[in-house]
């Protein structure tokens, strides 16, 4: 767990600092995956299935995509990442921890009493934790008013924010929806994790949101659809968005909750309960 | 005569100066600009200015995103779509992490008039205290309005400050001095203590002015700020006086006067006595109409008063000698 990369802040060039190839891309999905698994299998309660199905889009994001220094966490100049679906907190803290915003021993804290990682995300305690969140829906509100504050002050950083399909059910969503493509911010890129899966069965099932990337159309953005486990679409479909002019993006990142474990892959069950012990050690020697 | 005033139109007043004085002022409106007067801030500094449509839940956290890129936001609703409709975005968008948004709601209280219960914001006092972070104040005039809104604006973190639809009596100059948290003792007396916010302030002074007549001295508190209470002016005048009167548009619950009995009940226990909406909704009709139905009047506080000396007088004669 000890041989996270190590930043200083003069790497800041434009350009991602890591820069990761997608081969150190996968490797380091995999150690995040294994942190995941550790973390909540200590705390013993969070979300592994929703933090697994998103992981990949995370790593992308602050191993390739984003200019952001771990040394400075409120840099003006930063691109910002939203996790709008906040239960899925242990796939931030450990792309966090492994960028070197704080240690990555912390993260066996997670859910305990006085850590820095709270149940789901603080900004306020956690460095580099740019939204308080837990109750859905409510990410993309924010990323807007980021997004409309980087026009006002002629920033040109960008904005991330990382909606659960199960949020698309928030009647606040849609306003937000709505109102993004009328300000026109071509600065900001929703990517929805499109596991299909929430708390209490298929989304298909306890609220359809199909068909989503009509729906998104229909309310004035640009959307990409790609496989949220690859990381060549994954990379091509952010600078897609990075290029998309006039109108937001959407990725619909299509995913498996419980990504990488066999046993939680597809399976509703582990949705907001932890592995036991003897479960974690499965998943960890899966991952090996 | 009384000199009339709106508060709303302060507020949008208020808001001109301060965008001339700090450009990070940002203001946004639920489609309500005209009416909530954020419109005058809107033709000065259009690119500062953003209509969020019929949107309060979106708003609310387009304003926290806003404030965490370092804008001081206001934003502006009817008071009874700024609080029941967005209460969860207010809960864990602004006030859990404490960002710098300044909710100004207009159209407070049942004064509201022919619009009808929907529309009567009797709730919201209640609501926004049960948020540890916010800071609430319902100022007393338009005068008073023009400085807590200075006074927002000039402290970090969320506040919620709220207005009235009609004109109410002006019952302060210019120049007024106003802090945040620090109730002002319009009056002195040492009967019977008022505690009133904002269009309850004037009836006040107007009920002590006829007490006094009948030998009834009353201390007058306008106790604009409901969080940070003014917890000193509140036992200063349990102990001074014999009793407290609470006076407030709003529901009997969670406001003002709950406020003040929680520190009455732990400080020093007097008799009290409230003017409030009890727990009933109110009705269409004209805001004078209505605020006589409900008992918030001059007369009603008056009323109040003599109950609570009766009542004193009664608890007097049952203590043991």
């Amino acid at each position: 767990m000890s041989n996270h990369i190590k930043v200083a802040s003069q790497d800041i060039t434009g350009t991602n600092v890591f820069d990761l190839t997608v081969p150190e891309l996968m490797e380091m999905a995999k150690k995040l995956r294994c942190h995941i698994i550790t973390m909540i299998a200590t705390a013993g309660s969070g979300h592994p299935g929703g933090s697994l199905s998103a992981v990949d889009i995370i790593t992308a994001l602050y191993f390739k995509i984003m200019h952001h220094d771990p040394h400075n966490p409120r840099w003006k100049d930063r691109d910002r990442f939203i996790l709008s679906k906040g239960h899925a907190a242990p796939a931030l803290y450990a792309v966090l921890a492994e960028s070197g915003y704080f240690p990555v021993e912390e993260l066996t804290t997670l859910r305990k009493l006085d850590s820095r990682l709270q149940g789901h995300t603080d900004r306020n305690l956690t460095p580099g934790v740019e939204m308080s969140a837990g109750s859905l829906g409510q990410g993309l509100s924010f990323g807007i008013g980021i997004a409309l504050a980087a026009k006002l002050d002629h920033h040109d950083y960008q904005t991330y924010v990382l909606l659960s399909d199960g949020e698309c059910e928030e009647g606040q969503t849609w306003e937000a929806a709505l109102s993004a493509a009328h300000f026109k911010l071509d600065n900001l890129t929703a990517v929805i994790d499109r596991n299909q899966l929430q708390l209490s069965g298929w989304t298909r099932n306890i609220m359809n949101i199909e068909p989503v990337n009509e729906k998104w159309q229909a309310f004035g953005w640009h959307t990409i659809e790609i496989d949220g486990h690859n990381f060549d679409q994954i990379l091509t479909a952010f600078e897609e968005a990075k290029t998309t002019k006039g109108r937001p993006t959407v990725i619909i990142a299509h995913t498996i909750k419980g990504k990488g474990v066999s046993f939680m892959e597809n399976n509703v069950e582990f949705h907001g309960k932890a592995p036991t012990l003897e479960e974690a050690k499965r998943a960890l020697k899966e991952l090996e | 005569m009384t000199v009339e005033a709106s508060t709303r139109e302060a507020y949008g007043r208020t808001l001109i100066e301060l965008g001339k004085q700090n450009k990070d002022i940002i203001v946004l409106d639920a489609d309500l600009s005209l009416s909530t007067m954020t419109y005058l801030f809107a033709q000065e500094f259009p690119e500062r200015f953003f209509d969020c449509g019929l949107e309060e839940q979106n708003m609310i956290g387009i304003a926290a995103g806003l404030a965490a890129s370092g804008k001081t936001v206001f934003a502006s609703s009817f008071a009874v779509f700024a609080s029941c409709r967005c209460f969860d975005q207010l809960r864990m968008c602004i006030s859990q992490p404490k960002l710098n948004v300044k909710i100004v709601a207009t159209h407070g209280g049942i004064t509201v008039g022919e619009d009808g219960t929907s529309h009567h914001a009797i709730e919201d006092l209640s609501l926004y205290c049960s948020l540890p972070s916010f800071t609430v104040i319902v100022p007393a005039d338009a005068i008073e309005t023009t400085e807590a809104v200075k006074a927002a604006a000039a402290t970090y973190g969320p506040f919620y400050i709220r207005l009235s639809r009609p004109k109410t009596p002006l019952i302060y100059r210019k120049g007024h001095h106003f802090t945040v948290g620090k109730s002002i003792t319009m009056k002195q007396g040492k009967d019977v203590a008022i505690i009133a916010m904002g269009i309850m302030v004037a009836k006040a002074l107007q009920a002590a002015k006829v007490l006094a007549n009948q030998g009834i001295g009353c201390r007058v508190i306008n106790m604009h700020t409901l969080n940070p209470l003014d917890e000193e002016a509140i036992i200063k005048a349990a102990s001074e006086t014999k009793a407290i009167v609470v006076a407030e548009e709003h529901l009997a619950h969670g406001g003002l006067g709950s406020r003040v009995a929680q520190i009455v009940a732990r400080e020093k226990p007097v008799p009290m006595s409230f003017v409030n909406l009890k727990d009933r909704y109110s009705l269409s009709g004209k805001s004078g109409e209505l605020l006589q139905r409900a008992g918030l009047t001059a007369e009603g506080i008056e009323e109040a008063v003599k109950q609570v000396i009766q009542k004193n007088k009664l608890s007097f004669c049952e203590m043991p000698s």
